[in-house]
């Protein structure tokens, strides 16, 4: 590992320092303030979250079993689902029932659990159309484009740049239907850069991703934090969770029932109780009846 | 058998009047499906709207010409905000459903009894309303030549309907190569993912609305100002899915589709049917098999059979690529 990643990683680590590994607990410098969410679908809660706090600069990661409570809450977060009641802040500004366009404007862009990648327009436009404040978006603009030429090439430019990063140049004419499930993530991942967030938040980010391709990608999620960026995750790979995730929060029934570091966690009761249920550890005849 | 004759009514109906209404209301789906994904079914309403703004401004209401047309447009975004706020928000499925009914509402309105002074009931207006636009045609003789035939008046239409026609092409052409066609078509693809990077996705469904269903009413202008009249059952949903069999035909999200589609349907229509009916009067088709009170209905059955032969064998259309049509099951 390259000496300045792991200098962004104690730099994260060491916010966390004093930090008490309790359900709920403050920290130092939280981007993401949220206040007894609720979600109900009919008589299933979904979500029932009385407090967290999402430490800025640092990757979290939102673990939990099926049916946890973790999509749901990426969703109200992200404003692409509606809350029952309850109250969040980004950066100090409430953004309880601000639409998903709005939320994505402020910082806080996310990725989704099945890659939305746009099929039938090529990599590079993929790119293109996620930056920000382009004046060719207007309808009586775009009929001009002597009007955004100059910053659709700066825009270009920088998708090329990104794409490069991500190993996509190669690809950037194609449509993004041709390429394969890995490379979505990585588009998808690339995509969500061109709107130049605060926060990424990024839903299953592994799933279907092959083992080569996972050490990229960890590589990119990395590179992330060390710019500055606060990444949040939801993930079921405990491989990946360990290698890279500087705190965790886990989610069971739409709670939270644990937070803390990714050794602390792994060995929590709670945690283990939640993945493999309570009475797991004992035989037939000792259970409860 | 006059071949002259099939060959030269074939040609004039391939870049006449109708291909021209044709093509303007598959320009206008093709904004709404082609390239936003959303499904109208309800293209014949703005056709109609379009169409009675003009007949019943001049005839009923005594105003020019060109505020008439002025005022079509304004009606036709009139009608695409009724139709895109409350429906924009929710899946594409239900402004199919509510596009469908809003063509279907504006059409039983037009013929019903109530509104017969001033909409003309179930017969339509009839009457000079295209006075002041005839007025600038300077073609006093039509065109007579061996393949192709036109009034003074038809031929008055054409030129300055194709006219139009390009014009609002090129605007199509600059449209969809701009961020903003860009964000069209990323729409079509998956809303949610254009949401999730900070695009307002509902203001821009509701400019598609607008823009394709303008672009439809300046096609019901022409269908009125050619015929000087305008009939309710014309803009039936027949309209609406010859409109689509059109835009399918020349190939989806295509700029130049409408038009070689609606060349190729009004060129087929019409050559079949000639082509039918000089055979059964020359006694070429024997009367028990085909009369000629049935090539109307016969040429809409074989066309109906060709372009299904063509969508099974060149499904993309005649501009479309087959592999990006492929893409399309979301492998």
């Amino acid at each position: 590992m390259p000496a300045h990643s792991s200098r962004f990683k104690e730099q994260a680590l060491a916010a966390f320092a004093s930090v008490t590994p309790t359900p709920g607990v403050a920290k130092p410098d939280p981007i993401i303030v949220a206040d007894k969410v609720t979600r109900k679908f009919g008589g299933l809660t979904a979500v029932n979250v009385d407090h967290v706090e999402i430490q800025r600069g640092s990757i979290t990661a939102l673990i939990g079993p099926n049916g946890a409570g973790k999509t749901t809450f990426f969703n109200l977060i992200t404003g692409f689902d509606s809350v029952n009641e309850g109250s969040w802040t980004l950066n100090g500004e409430q953004i309880v029932g601000t639409p998903p366009h709005k939320v994505a404007r402020k910082g806080m862009v996310r990725t989704f659990q099945l890659t939305k990648a746009l099929y039938r327009l090529s990599v590079l436009d993929n790119m293109r159309l996620a930056a920000t404040g382009q004046r060719g978006e207007s309808f009586i603009r775009g009929l001009f484009p002597f009007i955004w030429r100059r910053q659709e090439s700066a825009i270009t430019a920088q998708a090329e740049e990104l794409l490069t990063r991500f190993q996509l140049i190669d690809k950037k004419s194609d449509f993004a239907a041709a390429l394969s499930g890995g490379q979505r993530k990585l588009l998808e991942m690339a995509r969500a850069l061109m709107v130049k967030p605060e926060i990424v938040m990024l839903d299953e980010p592994m799933a279907g991703v092959n083992p080569a391709l996972k050490q990229s990608l960890l590589g990119h999620i990395k590179d992330l934090r060390d710019e500055g960026m606060t990444v949040l995750f939801v993930e079921h790979d405990m491989d990946m969770v360990r290698d890279i995730s500087d705190w965790v929060i886990v989610m069971a029934e739409g709670k939270i029932v644990a937070e803390g570091t990714p050794e602390s966690v792994m060995g929590n009761q709670a945690v283990i109780d939640a993945y493999l249920g309570a009475h797991h550890d004992l035989s037939l005849d000792e259970g409860p009846r | 058998m006059d071949f002259l004759f099939i060959t030269q009514q074939s040609l004039s109906a391939a870049i006449g009047v109708n291909t021209i209404i044709f093509a303007l209301a598959a320009i206008g789906l093709n904004m709404h499906f082609g390239y936003t994904g959303l499904l109208n079914f309800g293209q014949a309403g703005f056709l109609a709207v379009g169409a009675y703004s003009v007949a019943v401004a001049v005839v009923s209401f005594d105003i020019s010409l060109w505020i008439a047309l002025l005022i079509g447009i304004g009606n036709s975004i009139i009608l695409a905000l009724l139709l895109g706020i409350p429906t924009l928000r929710l899946r594409a499925d239900y402004l199919a459903i509510v596009t469908i009914a809003a063509g279907e509402i504006i059409r039983q309105v037009a013929r019903s009894a109530t509104f017969n002074d001033t909409l003309g009931g179930s017969d339509g207006i009839t009457g000079k309303f295209g006075k002041e636009f005839f007025d600038l045609n300077p073609f006093t003789e039509g065109l007579d030549l061996p393949f192709l035939r036109y009034t003074p008046n038809d031929l008055w239409v054409v030129i300055v309907g194709w006219i139009v026609v390009a014009f609002i092409l090129i605007l199509m052409w600059l449209l969809v190569n701009s961020p903003w066609g860009r964000l069209l078509k990323a729409i079509r693809e998956d809303e949610d993912a254009v949401r999730s990077l900070g695009k307002n996705v509902y203001l821009y469904k509701i400019q598609s609305l607008i823009a394709g269903g303008v672009i439809g009413s300046i096609g019901g202008f022409v269908y009125a100002l050619s015929r000087q009249s305008v009939q309710p059952d014309n803009y039936g949903t027949a309209l609406t899915f010859f409109a689509y069999t059109v835009l399918i035909l020349g190939g989806a999200a295509r700029v130049m589709a409408p038009i070689a589609g609606a060349i190729i349907f009004w060129f087929l229509l019409v050559f079949v049917e000639q082509l039918l009916r000089q055979a059964v009067s020359a006694g070429y088709i024997p009367e028990w098999l085909i009369g000629v009170n049935q090539v109307g209905q016969i040429r809409f059955m074989l066309v109906g059979l060709g372009l299904m032969l063509l969508m099974i064998f060149r499904p993309q259309g005649i501009f479309g690529d087959r592999k990006e049509l492929a893409l399309d099951a979301r492998a």
